[in-house]
């Protein structure tokens, strides 16, 4: 737990020296495609203390001057296959977003949307005295937090205070200066497989890069899609992506709970591809140019080339009609809304008073998926599209790059997490003996 | 009625082979196909781009580079001597080309402010052909070696416009002529060496003083010559005693000896004693002012004789 908590740190304070350089690489690292974003930092003098926006982690505000993207290899369900085909797409995006900012860039954020993630929720209390609460009471508050059995060979990539309660006042956002007896706060604690991360880490620093941040994917893609009031009253984002689709509940603008469906955009290419007994490549062309899931009476009458480089003119000259792609297309798009109905059912959100859902991600772009997802999801469904941000290009737009611009926006105000806050003075002295101890254990 | 199709809707035809394109600058954009490997920078691709766009190696190739490139080439070129000597004797040339302008050529030489003699010994010690460039003129050093005559007391040399090296000298002027172990010298106002003398018929105007250690007390010596002015022509000269205080020698083989301190006022004492009781006009050899609380005379023999008759004669002693 220590080791994550100083892994974490190290990753906060690498942030804190991009900041100081003022450029940090984005890097979503998804099954379909490896986007790139590099961003400029304006620093953080644009901000005073008056404004009401400082942060543990500081605050800048940001521009994208550099942007890539390549088509993914070697990663599979968010989760990185082929360490050396990933890398190399690694190195793509990096070295082209370089060129297109013309800046080198050594410190990355990345984000990753496999590796099972699992949500906790955790709650600690401490006795206060009827004291004033400082930092210092939040960190023993967060370290009270007693720790579930995330399972052998995990780690946990956030783990965020989403409330706290002061004897009987709860909902509080900052409890930091307020008097009371009784600190309690609910911490919600993602974990994922470290395999994962270490393989990630493993890539990165093979490109030179430093990693200065880990997201979750569904936690920055909600960041981007939501809007302001989905996010304060509550809302999921479904990030439709190509390996997995993740999925992750907001409420009061915490995440509260994350998971994901090991289902994606690459299933639906992978039907095409049987079904129409066409490369993977040219079903996925078909899938994004004439994909639905909808047919209606035009789309019999709508015939597709599908080719082929067989030399067999009757076999290179075949065509299907939309309907019958969208036939095939459908099972699998239904299929992975209901996965993810049964993950919001587990998850216990037909509880929260809003049930907005937001469709993002490549897979949302869907033509007739806003017609689709209401029948299966509920009727609170609207296609997110991820924020506007300043100089993002126009390319990157698209639902595909929630993620991306989420974690731009999670590189530029972090949310506060349990390592933001120092260890409690209390637990220093015998750490450090054991420490020592070992020291001597080790060297003699 | 697919041929129908494509009669009515060529729009719907479309070609689906074409490979997706692999990468894509956003903004910019170059499409590159590839067949199945998607294109990637090798690593030593990556790390060579990585460091073209590090600022600092930016700049030490752009500075560091041609300015280590210049030095470079600029240390081999000098590192032959051949090329050193060649540029030594080139800026050589050069300085005389530039020095031996007749902008710079001084032609002759004028002495000024000195009598005839002392500037022919000007122009002996200074043995300068004409005409030179006014650079190889050291004039401090010739200006130290005309300040050695011991007539010059001050010279001024400068090159003055029109090649004339003007050599402006202040000569001493003789005072006092100083005779010391058989010479006589002339001195001025501060007791230097002007010039030796022949002979005291030389300078018969100037006062003569002798004996050791005068020169020092030059000063002093004029003072009392200008008090001794009522002598007139019967003042022979002074004499320095043991280097410290003086004896007027007037013509009648008479002394005056005066005291170290204040010999003015001594001397001034006898003058006033002469003029009232023509003391000097007295049959007296010395007149000892060393003392001047206690002025004492030193008779000459015939009045000491006649001293003592007159005595006997007055005590009623017989000559004998």
């Amino acid at each position: 737990m220590t080791d994550i908590y100083s892994q974490q740190r190290a990753m906060r304070s690498m942030r804190e020296a991009a900041m100081q350089r003022g450029v940090i690489a984005i890097l979503d690292i998804g099954s379909s495609k490896i986007a790139c974003l590099i961003l400029r930092f304006d620093g953080p003098d644009q901000f005073r203390e008056s404004d009401g926006v400082g942060s543990l982690a500081g605050q800048s505000a940001f521009r994208v001057i550099g942007a890539a993207t390549t088509r993914s290899r070697g990663v599979r369900f968010g989760e990185i296959d082929a360490m050396q085909e990933t890398e190399r797409a690694i190195r793509t995006a990096i070295q082209a977003a370089q060129k297109m900012a013309n800046i080198r860039v050594d410190h990355v954020i990345a984000c990753f949307s496999g590796a099972n993630p699992r949500s906790y929720g955790l709650d600690g209390v401490v006795e206060l005295n009827n004291a004033a609460v400082t930092e210092d009471d939040v960190a023993r508050v967060l370290a009270a937090c007693d720790m579930p059995d995330i399972g052998e060979g995990r780690e946990v990539l956030h783990a965020q205070p989403v409330n706290f309660a002061l004897d009987h006042r709860s909902g509080l956002n900052d409890p930091r200066g307020q008097i009371g007896n009784r600190l309690a706060v609910d911490m919600h604690v993602l974990t994922v497989d470290s395999a994962v991360i270490q393989n990630l880490l493993y890539c990165i620093k093979r490109c030179d890069l430093e990693l200065a941040g880990l997201a979750s994917s569904a936690y920055v893609s909600g960041i981007s899609a939501l809007v302001e009031d989905e996010q304060e009253l509550g809302a999921a984002c479904i990030d439709l992506g190509g390996g997995s689709t993740g999925l992750s509940i907001f409420m009061k603008k915490h995440m509260i709970y994350s998971d994901s469906v090991r289902l994606g955009g690459d299933h639906v290419t992978s039907d095409i591809s049987k079904g129409l007994q066409v490369p993977l490549s040219t079903a996925e062309r078909i899938k994004t140019f004439y994909g639905g899931v909808v047919a209606t009476g035009m789309d019999d009458r709508e015939m597709i080339e599908i080719g082929g480089d067989t030399g067999d003119w009757e076999h290179d000259r075949r065509t299907v009609s939309r309907a019958e792609l969208i036939g095939i297309m459908r099972p699998r798009v239904e299929e992975i809304l209901e996965e993810v109905r049964a993950c919001l059912d587990a998850s216990g959100f037909e509880h929260l008073r809003s049930q907005q859902i937001v469709l993002t991600g490549g897979g949302s772009q869907i033509p007739g998926l806003d017609g689709l997802a209401p029948k299966i999801l509920g009727q609170q469904v609207r296609i997110g599209r991820p924020l506007r941000v300043q100089g993002l290009p126009q390319a990157a737009t698209g639902a595909g790059f929630a993620s991306a611009v989420g974690l731009c926006l999670f590189a530029a105000h972090p949310q506060d997490e349990w390592w933001d806050f120092d260890i409690p003075a209390e637990s220093y002295p015998a750490r450090s003996l054991r420490r020592a101890f070992r020291w001597f254990k080790d060297n003699w | 009625m697919r041929s129908l199709m494509r009669k009515s809707r060529p729009s719907r035809q479309y070609h689906s082979v074409a490979a997706p394109r692999a990468t894509r600058t956003m903004g910019g954009g170059q499409a590159r196909t590839s067949a199945n490997r998607d294109p990637a920078p090798s690593r030593l691709a990556y790390k060579v781009h990585r460091l073209w766009l590090t600022p600092t190696f930016r700049a030490l190739l752009r500075v560091g580079l041609p300015i280590g490139a210049v030095l470079l080439t600029v240390g081999w070129y000098f590192s032959i001597p051949e090329n050193r000597a060649a540029i030594a004797e080139k800026f050589t040339q050069i300085q005389r080309s530039v020095q031996e302008r007749p902008e710079f050529m001084v032609k002759l030489m004028a002495v000024e402010g000195a009598t005839p003699v002392v500037s022919d010994a000007v122009r002996q010690m200074l043995p300068v052909d004409f005409p030179i460039s006014s650079f190889d003129l050291d004039l401090e050093a010739m200006r130290q070696e005309i300040t050695t005559l011991d007539v010059v007391e001050k010279a001024d040399l400068r090159v003055r416009p029109g090649g004339v090296l003007e050599v402006a000298i202040t000569e001493r002027q003789p005072v006092i002529i100083w005779r010391h172990e058989g010479i006589l010298d002339l001195l001025d106002r501060t007791g230097h060496r002007v010039a030796s003398l022949m002979a005291r018929n030389g300078r018969s105007d100037l006062p003569l003083i002798a004996g050791a250690g005068a020169d020092d007390a030059v000063k002093e010596a004029l003072d009392l010559i200008e008090t001794a002015r009522p002598f007139g022509p019967k003042m022979r000269g002074l004499v320095r005693v043991g280097e410290r205080r003086w004896d007027v020698v007037l013509a009648t083989k008479q002394r005056i000896l005066l005291p170290e301190t204040d010999p003015v006022a001594a001397l001034e004492q006898v003058i006033a004693l002469d003029q009232a009781q023509e003391v000097m006009a007295r049959d007296l050899t010395v007149v000892d002012m060393r003392n001047p609380l206690r002025p004492t005379l030193r008779l000459g023999e015939p009045a000491v004789e006649e001293l003592r008759r007159i005595r006997a004669i007055e005590f009623g002693v017989d000559d004998q």
